[in-house]
């Protein structure tokens, strides 16, 4: 039993670097890239990171209610993903480009 | 009692705001002149049928009638209360007599008004407000009258607020009491701060407890004067004397009736009123009660010559009315305070009777006016044609036609043979020809400075000859007002064919009831040596009434008494018959001026120009005032006050200036900024 939770618990770190390192490299996809859509998948890849997360410590803690969040999560995205995509067409046509740089109507 | 004093009061409350929100919701409504001021004249008359009821009734103790407390703070309980005693009854029945009478005649002179519908609301509020202050039976009640109609005066002198000039006077008048106001509240605080200090309990400014002898010994001599001079200035506003009597004369650019009824008859007297009520109190400042004297005499002789050479016929009856308040406060100053209310009254009569009288002139001169204007000898308002030599006319001075300028009058005895008559009688009245009113109340003043000087008092003697004076002058120009109005041949153009007509019945009733009164009205104060003053022995009661009454010493012998009534006739008779046979002013008309002017010399031009007061005044008050507030107020104003809003304008926009860098509009700069946010929080969390 002790062993087992042991191996869990290795199991669990390499779960979350991963989820981590996805995080890391949404949150850098976000800041960098110029690509509106890019950024878009990078904010999904952000997402996803976290429900991974979630899932591994549900897995782990043999306790449903991550799981549970997870759908959540997904619908949310799957709703975001409706709206900004119509925001990213909108915009490109308004603009004939998806370049977030060369988009600053807000500025002060 | 108490349900005939609730009806007294808001009879002319109730029907003002009736006819005034009728008349400014319901445009219709404005249209139905005889309703408006019959409803108007009823609210006084039948308050004054009240009020002979009450007179009637009255046993001679006082009652008081007390409504709810109307203010409850600390020591300081006020009641709404009313008080019927022989003093409120007198000034009552005057307030409301005289009162019923001059809306009567207001029915005929506004007729077609365009202002009609507001006019008796507002004389009705004036009455309300006036009936407040003579029936409060505390100071503070008669404070919110004394305010009262200190508006309506306002309201009513700039009635016609188009015209500038009407503004400007209604303005003055209400500046100019505003400084007696202040130290009539002064008088006050005064009072509340003494009594409560030395006495526990609440205090209400209630009479029967001020006046009480307990009451009047907590104050010191000195406390004392100080009250009785504050509530003085507080008359000299109200009352227009020396140095607050700028206004009066102004306040004639209001309709004749409000002059009639507000600026002689009843406000301008509110100031005596205070002095008698408060009698008690007075008589024990004997400083105070000669400085009351010495500037009611100054006052009376100042506009008395200013009087004589007016040629405005309001005008001369406005100084008439400053010099015969003047009158009035030279008898509360003697201590003979219930002469002064007995002045009070006969002056009421009679001086209404003259403004009513010269409101029948104007009247008819307009009508004058409005035929020439018709005919095109005059532009509309009046205004001379000077380019066309067949239009011209010969107006007797220069500038447009006035209906007001006696100048332009004379003869008109044969057109208004009633305003004739009754401005004669008035005439004759105030001049103190025997046996009409104004005879009896003003000889019993000069007697009572007279009886002042002869105990010892050697400025009862000064004022007594100033009084004297006056006499004579008032007889003169009085009778030189009269003269140039309806003796002689008319002055005004056209005079064949343009000609005025006698007022309606509305108005000429009003002035021989007037006139009528002027007649009798002086028996019920009669001299000692004729049969004794019945209106003193009901305001004094033998000393047990509301007025107080001075004790003196010696007696003045009857020969003496005599010999001052006889001298009064003759001053009074010999103005007259100077005025009427020696200068002549009926048969020579303005020109007869010429000889007063020579008689007093360069004095002439001082009391022409009026002793050049209001200029006095606009240079050492009104000049330094604005001139202060333009170099001190202004640029505090602009500086300090501004600045301090610009500043914070300025402040908030300097730094958005510097912050709106930051607003970059790329989305990705946003998004750093949360992820440093982010790192920032999870930093704080891990390292805690």
């Amino acid at each position: 039993m002790h062993y087992a939770i042991r191996t869990m618990q290795l199991a669990l770190n390499w779960y979350l670097s991963l989820s981590a390192i996805l995080f890391v490299i949404g949150v850098l996809g976000v800041l960098v890239r110029r690509n509106a859509i890019v950024i878009f998948l990078s904010i999904e890849l952000m997402l996803n990171a976290a429900n991974l997360a979630l899932v591994a410590f549900s897995q782990t803690f043999a306790d449903v209610n991550g799981q549970v969040l997870v759908f959540f999560v997904m619908s949310v995205a799957a709703a975001e993903a409706a709206v900004g995509l119509a925001i990213i067409i909108a915009l490109f046509r308004n603009k004939e480009t998806v370049n977030v740089d060369e988009i600053s109507l807000f500025r002060g | 009692m108490s349900t005939s004093v609730l009806l007294i009061l808001l009879l002319p409350l109730a029907l003002s705001a009736f006819n005034g929100l009728m008349g400014l919701f319901v445009p219709a409504y404005r249209k139905n002149e005889w309703l408006i001021g019959g409803l108007g004249t009823l609210a006084v008359a039948i308050p004054f049928a009240l009020t002979v009821r009450l007179f009637l009734g009255f046993h001679g103790e006082p009652e008081v009638a007390s409504y709810f407390t109307w203010i409850a703070a600390g020591d300081l309980r006020i009641e709404f209360a009313y008080r019927i005693d022989q003093l409120s009854l007198v000034m009552t029945l005057i307030v409301t007599g005289v009162g019923a009478l001059i809306h009567l005649y207001s029915i005929g002179y506004m007729h077609g008004d365009s202002g009609y519908w507001r006019f008796f609301p507002y004389l009705n509020l004036f009455i309300f407000a006036m009936l407040n202050l003579v029936l409060a039976e505390n100071l503070l009640v008669l404070f919110l009258g004394w305010e009262g109609v200190g508006l309506c005066s306002y309201l009513l002198i700039g009635f016609w607020y188009t015209d500038l000039k009407n503004s400007a006077a209604a303005n003055k008048a209400f500046i100019v009491n505003r400084i007696g106001d202040f130290a009539f509240l002064l008088a006050l605080f005064i009072i509340f701060a003494v009594v409560t200090e030395k006495t526990d309990g609440a205090f209400g400014f209630d009479f029967t407890t001020l006046l009480a002898p307990e009451t009047l010994g907590l104050f010191g001599a000195g406390t004392l004067m100080a009250v009785a001079l504050l509530f003085f200035v507080g008359a000299t506003g109200k009352s227009a004397q020396i140095p607050l009597f700028v206004w009066l004369p102004d306040a004639m650019a209001g309709p004749t009736p409000v002059s009639a009824l507000i600026h002689a008859a009843t406000m301008v007297t509110s100031g005596l009123y205070l002095l008698a009520r408060l009698s008690p109190m007075v008589l024990m400042a004997p400083t105070a009660m000669t400085i009351i004297a010495i500037v009611g005499a100054m006052t009376a002789i100042m506009a008395a010559t200013i009087a004589i050479t007016q040629n405005d016929i309001k005008r001369v009856l406005a100084y008439s009315t400053v010099s015969q308040l003047g009158y009035m406060f030279l008898a509360a100053g003697v201590g003979a305070y219930f002469v002064a209310i007995f002045h009070v009254m006969t002056h009421a009569f009679f001086k209404a009777c003259l403004f009513l009288g010269s409101g029948s002139v104007i009247h008819g001169m307009h009508e004058v006016q409005h035929e020439l204007e018709h005919k095109g000898l005059l532009g509309s308002h009046g205004a001379t044609i000077e380019d066309d030599p067949l239009k011209t006319v010969d107006l007797p001075y220069d500038g447009d036609f006035d209906a007001q300028d006696m100048r332009t009058m004379g003869g008109l005895k044969r057109f208004m043979p009633v305003t004739r008559w009754t401005f004669l009688i008035a005439t004759l009245a105030i001049a103190g020809i025997p046996p009409l009113a104004g005879f009896f109340s003003k000889d019993e003043i000069l007697f009572k400075a007279f009886e002042l000087g002869y105990n010892g008092q050697i400025w009862g003697y000064i004022v007594w000859i100033v009084g004297v004076a006056t006499a004579v002058l008032t007889a003169i120009y009085m009778t030189r007002a009269y003269l140039l109005t309806f003796e002689g041949t008319p002055r005004w153009p056209d005079a064949m064919d343009s000609q005025p007509h006698e007022s309606p019945w509305t108005m000429t009733v009003p002035l021989v009831v007037l006139a009528a009164l002027s007649v009798v009205g002086g028996f019920v104060g009669l001299p000692a040596v004729l049969g004794g003053s019945k209106i003193h022995h009901f305001l004094v009661h033998d000393g047990r009434g509301p007025v107080a009454a001075p004790h003196h010493e010696l007696h003045v012998p009857v020969s003496i008494e005599w010999g001052l009534l006889f001298l009064g006739m003759a001053i009074a008779a010999a103005g007259v018959l100077f005025a009427w046979f020696v200068i002549r002013w009926g048969s020579r008309g303005p020109e007869a001026d010429t000889s007063i002017r020579r008689f007093f010399g360069p004095l002439y031009g001082t009391f022409s120009r009026k002793y050049s007061v209001d200029e006095l005044y606009q240079k050492v008050i009104v000049n330094p005032v604005v001139n202060g507030a333009r170099r001190v107020f202004a640029p505090f104003d602009q500086n300090a006050v501004d600045g301090a809003v610009n500043g914070v304008a300025k402040l908030v926009q300097d730094i958005a200036l510097r912050l709106r860098g930051v607003q970059t509009g790329v989305v990705q700069h946003y998004a750093l900024a949360f992820v440093f946010g982010v790192a920032v929080v999870l930093a704080l969390m891990l390292l805690r």
